[in-house]
């Protein structure tokens, strides 16, 4: 896990569900889940409601929490899945669709070999990048970008996400290196052009 | 003659490569390669930064205080929305 969120909490309060114990769980996570939620549906009302919904949820299913997999990754869980279910409601048309697992067999190539590291740190996180980011990151399959959000935005191990999607390990990386590839040639046609335009 | 990596086969290792989980064999073959393409530095080079963006920009985003405080009404923990806040606002000086 990412930031300050080593805190530790008790299983037994929260199973009988302690109010203090929960507002407590709800202030170290909801950031985190938030974030998932409004990376994964770039719409703030919805990432609230995913929140809502994932939080409830959690409660309503600690007194049953077996500690299987920590806390944090349990939460991811129930996240992801309200993120992705909210998708399927705004495009059902696309749920079974036989082309989404093409993308894994699909074959890997590499394009775009600017170098644009060297940028002005200003350049590279200003809010015309950030929300160029948004929209990259909006490109990737929900499959893909929901690894990657979880593995490269969360942080969390290659197990962790793994757990958090019911996916196995080959799986995870299959697609997180997919997403980091896809999102890699975004960037770098993207800041290839203030590249260019820093020359003139 | 020793066999030469090439570009497309150290595609599949990039990223366990650049988590730095990828065998040691491995690893020298693809920094071998990279002292002498250009191009594969460059990829390995803009993939790091392109995580790094990501995982920069994202952290800064936190929780708006209505979002945080809708979601303690909607769990019924009305009662606890003060103490974070006051814990967020204790700017002294
Ligand atoms: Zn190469």
């Amino acid at each position: 896990m990412s930031e300050g969120n080593q805190q530790e909490f008790s299983l037994p309060l929260l199973r009988v569900g302690d109010r203090a114990e929960i507002a407590r769980l709800v202030d170290a996570y909801s950031t985190n889940i938030y974030r998932l939620a409004l990376k994964m549906l770039a719409n703030p009302q919805d990432a609230e409601d995913v929140l809502q919904n994932t939080f409830l949820k959690a409660i309503q299913a600690l007194p049953k929490f077996e500690g299987r997999s920590s806390l944090s990754t349990w939460l991811y869980r129930i996240a992801a899945n309200e993120a992705l279910m909210t998708l399927r409601r705004r495009k059902p048309e696309i749920e079974f669709s036989p082309t989404i697992d093409a993308i894994e067999s699909e074959e890997l190539a590499l394009n775009e070999f600017t170098n644009w590291c060297c940028l002005p740190e200003g350049d590279l996180i200003s809010s015309e990048a950030q929300s160029y980011l948004d929209q990259a990151i909006q490109e990737l399959s929900e499959k893909l970008r929901v690894v990657f959000i979880l593995r490269d935005i969360e942080k969390l191990s290659i197990r962790e996400t793994s757990e958090a999607l019911g996916l196995t390990e080959t799986t995870v990386k299959t697609r997180l290196l997919r997403a980091r590839l896809k999102l890699r040639e975004l960037l770098s046609v993207y800041y290839g052009e203030r590249l260019g335009t820093e020359k003139i | 003659m020793k066999k030469e990596v090439n570009c497309g086969e150290f595609l599949e290792s990039l990223s366990d490569y650049v988590d730095g989980i990828l065998g040691d064999a491995l690893c020298k073959e693809i920094e071998n390669h990279m002292a002498d393409c250009e191009d594969c530095r460059i990829v390995v080079d803009t993939l790091k930064k392109t995580i790094y963006l990501y995982h920069e920009t994202a952290s800064k985003t936190t929780i708006p205080l209505g979002v945080r405080e809708r979601l303690f009404r909607s769990l019924d923990l009305d009662d606890f929305i003060q103490k974070g806040n006051l814990l967020e606002n204790d700017v002294t000086f």
